[in-house]
């Protein structure tokens, strides 16, 4: 590990943790020109969180310790998680540390936190929406760990860095085992990141909210890091995707300067590219009913499983 | 019921409408007789007695096929009490408790809950029975509201409301769950009760259709005629043809942008934005092309005693007629796009099912007893003027869950632009209001007309020298208010929004 591997690992981390709100006004953006509406400025989302560290945070009189620390536990399990995926890099100091296992842990660290969170004050929105949240993660998380066993068979190494090296260094090798787990990633990334059609970020009502209910307790700077962890777990996923997926144009150790250059222009076109068809998705579609969600997520385990058996009768 | 019928002292206002006064043995008697006939209570309130030697009394309004009753129940003793209608007709109760707060007049009825009494003024005092008191009356007392509890293992409680997460107007819903199952919600309403009734005496007779147009945003028009046609009736005024067609064109429009405004909040409110992109778009070129005709956006004012405030031009007619068929063509696409997505009619279809017999029990009226196959229509069933030469063509479905309400609301767009266009063609010509001079004896009216929502019923007795005495003003909504808690039971509480939102019922015309 040399010097200047820490100072890309460092400019990963802050250029992730500032392009993720920038990643959801894009998003926002795209939803509103697709659904004929003047759009929000790109940095909405930087206005809102400014607005919000400037404001005095109210807590419940109720509120335990762990209610106060859990924005930060979540958010900075969200910036480790910046620093673990290799998004420009494959090998980074942080990178290496963790395999693609240890990260759903990570992203599980953080669910339990917020869920604990919600319930922590006693209001019933809260444990309605950690109920919820608890619900999806636990159908979430088998089919992602199911989309990273698929990747970690066909790269023989469950190293994300690796991963990625293994998958951009073949000059456009076809897996169709992937492109099954591709989707599978997909639908994950939809209910985790509590977008349509398994949560609606937009909505106001306190009923129907999933993601948004556990948070209706929080304020001012607690809430600014919460909505600014939500936002970093969604480029997070997209950037685990970027990896597993469509990993040409990363950078490697040997590739210096330019070829970290070279990264940061093909992630950027990556994520709007990424952005502008989750908008797409989400314009076209409905929310679904509650208890569809376990189906919407099964469909998403399955794809995976078929990936793997696509991998392994076929080699491919 | 004919017999009842056939006694019936004709009433002035809304054309074909018989008052009764009865004793409190035949009041049971005509109520029974009307509910097992299949008629429908529309209203009930209660009046003080007052210094002049009137005596208080309680008067209920059914609906029997195309006729309406008035029952006049007088409380001759000093027990300021009548017998109960709810177990005849289930939407009595919360009638006859706002009754009793605004009156002190009770029913006998088990339940006795204030409903519109908050902590806002002391249960001794009736803001309707002693009015001079109300600056001395401050909020003193401490409101402990019974729900009604649901025991049992793994039951819960969500409290949802007065305040909630969007700018919506406040009611408070008590959810009890099991899971995400609903096992009973009870509502509490109230919160937005303004003292109108009591604001109507401090009025002057042609000045009160102001009021009335304020009682209820949505419902600005359909208030306002009611209020007109009971005024005018007091009156003997003969309101002309243009100005009927006019009034008429207003009711029309006003369903149309509720119609269209619902339409894209239930796409929304199942995370569809794009239609509520879109029915908003359409709204609001809708609302620019009124006010460029008519000259205001929303209809307030536009009714007046004796006719309309204004004429409409032939250009800005001709714009509206072309208006209306654009809109009927771009809401058929929309329509089409809302029934092929499998995502929306998947959260529609089933969701908050009123049977249709359910529907008839509770007396589920207006555009969701349409819904449920309740196929009452007051511009069909007992067309007043202009709408008996109208022939409008009623839209009826059996299926009675959100997917029907959706799909019922499309049909009446359709219907609607029709009428616009056909209002606006054949529109009469002379002038559209005239002059209505004073009624010199009190006298005691009623204005029924069918706003979007539903029935909307004003009742107006005059004191005489322009004075109101007393003006009860009734939405359609507090019969179906109820029915709603029964509409969500078996549902999960996520699709709540969603079949609020297609019953879309008043909270400010139901408070008052």
């Amino acid at each position: 590990m040399t010097l200047s591997a820490f100072a890309y690992q460092l400019l990963e981390i802050i250029l992730g943790v500032i392009t993720a709100p920038v990643l959801l006004g894009w998003v926002n953006q795209c939803r509103a020109w697709l659904q004929n509406r003047s759009a929000p400025s790109l940095w909405q989302p930087y206005r809102s969180l400014h607005k919000l560290f400037y404001k005095q945070a109210v807590l419940a009189e109720n509120a335990s310790p762990l209610f106060r620390v859990a924005p930060y536990v979540v958010f900075g399990t969200m910036v480790l998680v910046v620093a673990i995926v290799p998004s420009l890099e494959t090998r980074l100091p942080f990178t290496v540390a963790a395999d693609a296992i240890a990260l759903v842990g990570l992203l599980a660290t953080a669910r339990v936190f917020l869920s604990l969170a919600a319930m922590d004050i006693g209001a019933a929105f809260g444990t309605l929406g950690a109920r919820r949240e608890m619900m999806i993660g636990f159908l979430a998380e088998p089919a992602l760990l199911m989309v990273l066993f698929v990747a970690a068979m066909i790269s023989q190494t469950t190293s994300l860095p690796l991963i990625a090296e293994r998958l951009s260094s073949e000059s456009l090798a076809l897996y169709p085992s992937l492109a099954f787990t591709a989707v599978a990633f997909a639908m994950v990334l939809l209910a985790e990141n509590a977008r349509i059609p398994i949560d609606n970020p937009a909505t106001h009502l306190e009923l129907t909210m999933i993601h948004e209910a556990t948070l209706l307790e929080y304020s001012a700077r607690h809430l600014a890091l919460m909505e600014w962890a939500a936002s970093l777990k969604l480029y997070n996923y997209v950037c685990i995707g970027i990896t597993l997926f469509l990993p040409f144009g990363v950078a490697t150790q040997s590739q210096g300067t330019t070829g970290l250059a070279l990264a940061i222009v093909a992630l950027a076109l990556k994520l709007l590219v990424a952005g502008s068809s989750l908008a797409l998705f989400e314009t076209v579609s409905a929310k679904l009913r509650i208890f569809r969600a376990p189906e919407f997520l099964a469909t998403a385990f399955l794809l995976a499983v078929l990936g793997m058996l696509v991998h392994l009768l076929l080699g491919a | 019921m004919t017999k009842w019928l056939s006694r019936a002292v004709p009433v002035r206002g809304s054309p074909g409408t018989g008052e009764l006064v009865v004793n409190s043995t035949s009041w049971i008697d005509v109520a029974h007789d009307v509910s097992s006939g299949g008629g429908q209570l529309a209203s009930l309130w209660t009046t003080s007695g007052d210094e002049s030697g009137n005596h208080a009394n309680v008067r209920a309004v059914f609906l029997i096929n195309a006729s309406v009753l008035i029952v006049t129940l007088p409380i001759v003793d000093d027990s300021l009490s009548y017998r109960g209608l709810e177990t005849l007709f289930p939407s009595a109760v919360r009638m006859q408790r706002a009754a009793f707060d605004l009156t002190g007049i009770r029913s006998d009825a088990p339940d006795q809950r204030p409903w519109l009494r908050h902590a806002a003024w002391p249960a001794h005092w009736h803001p309707l029975k002693f009015p001079a008191m109300r600056s001395e009356i401050a909020a003193k007392s401490i409101d402990n509201y019974e729900f009604v509890r649901v025991e049992g293992d793994g039951v819960h409680e969500i409290p949802v409301g007065p305040v909630h997460a969007g700018i919506i107007e406040p009611g408070h819903f008590r959810f009890s769950i099991v899971g995400e199952k609903v096992l009973r919600l009870e509502e509490r309403l109230g919160y937005v009760h303004k003292g109108i009734e009591h604001r109507f005496t401090e009025l002057h007779l042609f000045e009160a259709h102001r009021l009335a147009a304020r009682i209820c945003g949505d419902s600005a028009v359909a208030f306002s005629w009611a209020y007109c046609q009971a005024a005018e009736g007091l009156t003997n005024v003969r309101v002309p043809q243009r100005g009927l067609y006019l009034r008429a064109l207003a009711l029309e429009l006003e369903r149309l942008q509720n119609h269209l405004g619902d339409l894209g909040a239930l796409g929304n409110d199942a995370g569809f934005a794009f239609g509520l992109a879109q029915f908003s778009r359409i709204k609001e070129h809708l609302l620019r092309v009124i006010n460029g005709a008519l000259g205001q956006r929303y209809l307030f004012d536009w009714i007046v005693p004796g006719g309309t405030a204004r004429d409409i031009d032939a250009a800005s007619s001709n714009d509206l007629i072309a208006f209306a068929h654009e809109v009927a063509s771009e809401v058929r696409h929309l329509r089409q796009i809302y029934e092929e997505h499998s995502g929306l009619r998947d959260r529609f279809s089933g969701a908050g099912r009123v049977e249709v017999q359910l529907a008839s029990q509770l007396g589920l009226t207006g555009l969701a007893g349409r819904a449920s196959g309740q196929s009452l229509d007051l511009r069909v069933d007992r067309p007043w003027p202009p709408y008996d030469q109208l022939a409008v063509t009623k839209c009826v479905r059996q299926e009675g869950d959100v997917a029907a309400r959706v799909a019922l609301r499309f049909d009446e767009v359709q219907e609607t632009c029709v009428l616009i266009a056909k209002i606006l063609r054949e529109l009469p010509w002379g002038p559209v209001r005239v002059e209505t001079p004073l009624p010199n004896v009190p006298g005691f009216a009623v204005g029924l007309i069918e706003g979007w929502r539903g029935p909307v019923l004003i009742a107006l007795q005059n004191g005489g020298e322009g004075k109101i005495s007393r003006c009860h003003a009734h939405d359609p909504s507090w019969h179906n208010w109820p029915v709603l808690e029964h509409a969500i039971i078996d549902n999960i509480v996520p699709d709540f929004p969603l079949i609020n939102k297609s019953f879309n019922l008043a909270y400010s015309g139901h408070d008052l």
